[in-house]
């Protein structure tokens, strides 16, 4: 039962919960008009600390979708944290009014803290770069989706596995299938961290390889997941600019891998992406945004109690 | 070894780390504990070559999550009436709360003032503690 539970961190729900998370993700999208009225009379508040358009819209079309209400802000300014609110005491506050709360926080672990404060089930939409659950749910569904599985598989993640919490989430969400395999590009500077690498990867003995040679590695990737460096999360200018560039997907190194590469990416995609490779079949990365709409409609259902699961 | 007389009611802390001795010696604050104290250091050790060790000729209240953080090789001698009545093994608690302060500057712990730094240990083998927020393993002992 999902029912009134927090999603905070990718591994908060069962594989097997996810599993009917998912079925009822593709009944929705097989037919969206069947669920228009399930969470009528239910609020979601919205609460942005951080700039996003994606996935903040994202949450909000799954709510509206399901004919539920949103209320919330898109940036810090128009919150009270701006006057000085704690967190603790904003989600205290809201979760007085909200069935439940989709929260993005610049700070990492501001979803748990926001959880043990709250009345009502807390949804991670990002902490940082910690951790983006439902990114997760978005990805491991787009995944099942295009491969038809979501085991067995050689997974690539290339680009800013440092700070991207995409990666973490998503490369925690995938060690729970068995036989998945994972080959992690970046320059040295942007490896994925160690809580990930030792303490998932090597603690579970999972098959994982860190590189910086993306074109020898390509034939090998069922599943390449693309990622931007991000600045926002640098402190010094001169690192962003110095590795913003690092690796670049485009027509040419698309010839080198398998045909059924299925190419995602949370986007937005700055240059790591050639607009050229859009136009290839393999790139599934506009697919996965809409999977992330019916991702997080089957999330609220479920969290929501309105729909079993 | 330096003969120190025996301690009539207290507490012998022993197997320290060389040179980690003087960090429990200031934490319990037996500098300014009014009880007679022996602080031995770089004593000859057959499993450790060199250790520090403590005699303290009282019983103290001391918690032993914070000297396991400090070093968990320790072995806390409790002496009643100068005879050994108990030996405690320190092992590291599984979770520990405004003990490891979190040095993660992106943790929410560094703007949410009022709520408890807790860490969780996540490899025993190695002593590594990780934030439970952030999952930094970067906090350092609040010795105050």
């Amino acid at each position: 039962m999902l029912k009134g539970r927090h999603l905070v961190g990718p591994r908060d729900f069962s594989v097997d919960e996810l599993e009917e998370l998912f079925k009822l993700a593709k009944r929705m999208e097989e037919e969206p008009r069947e669920w228009i009225d399930v969470a009528k009379g239910k609020v979601l508040a919205s609460l942005f600390f951080e700039p996003s358009t994606r996935t903040r819209l994202s949450f909000e079309a799954a709510m509206l979708r399901l004919g539920g209400a949103v209320i919330g802000f898109a940036e810090p300014g128009s919150s009270s944290t701006a006057k000085g609110e704690s967190l603790a005491d904003t989600i205290r506050t809201v979760s007085a009014y909200a069935d439940i709360i989709a929260m993005r926080n610049p700070k990492e672990g501001a979803a748990l803290l926001a959880s043990r404060f709250s009345t009502a089930p807390v949804i991670n939409g990002g902490d940082g770069g910690h951790h983006h659950p439902t990114q997760t749910l978005t990805d491991l569904l787009a995944i099942r989706n295009l491969k038809g599985r979501t085991e067995g598989l050689t997974i690539g993640f290339c680009g800013d596995l440092k700070f991207g919490r995409t990666v973490h989430s998503l490369a925690q969400g995938l060690a729970r299938y068995p036989g998945n395999r994972f080959i992690l590009v970046s320059p040295p500077e942007l490896r994925v961290p160690d809580f990930i690498t030792k303490e998932v990867f090597e603690k579970e003995g999972i098959d994982y390889v860190e590189t910086d040679d993306f074109e020898k590695v390509l034939p090998e990737l069922d599943v390449l997941y693309m990622t931007r460096v991000q600045k926002e999360r640098f402190f010094n200018e001169e690192d962003y600019l110095r590795l913003k560039d690092s690796f670049i997907l485009d027509g040419a190194k698309m010839r080198l891998a398998k045909t059924d590469l299925s190419v995602l990416h949370p986007l937005p995609r700055v240059n790591e992406i050639a607009v050229e490779v859009d136009s290839d079949p393999r790139a599934a990365y506009f697919a996965q945004v809409r999977y992330g709409m019916f991702a997080r409609m089957a999330l609220f259902a479920s969290v929501l109690g309105v729909v079993p699961c | 070894m330096l003969n120190i007389a025996k301690i009539r009611n207290g507490l012998v802390i022993d197997h320290i780390k060389a040179g980690q001795g003087i960090r429990i010696f200031n934490w319990l604050g037996l500098d300014k504990a009014g009880i007679p104290v022996a602080f031995i250091v770089n004593a000859p050790s057959k499993a450790m070559g060199r250790k520090d060790m403590l005699k303290i000729d009282e019983t103290i209240a001391v918690d032993f999550a914070v000297l396991g953080l400090i070093d968990h090789n320790i072995t806390v001698n409790v002496i009643e009436n100068e005879v050994l009545t108990e030996k405690i093994h320190i092992t590291l608690p599984e979770r520990v709360e405004n003990v490891l302060v979190c040095k993660n500057p992106r943790c929410v712990t560094q703007v949410e003032k009022s709520v408890p730094h807790i860490f969780v240990l996540s490899d025993r083998k190695n002593g590594v503690y990780r934030c439970e927020y952030c999952d930094e393993a970067r906090g350092e002992i609040d010795l105050r």
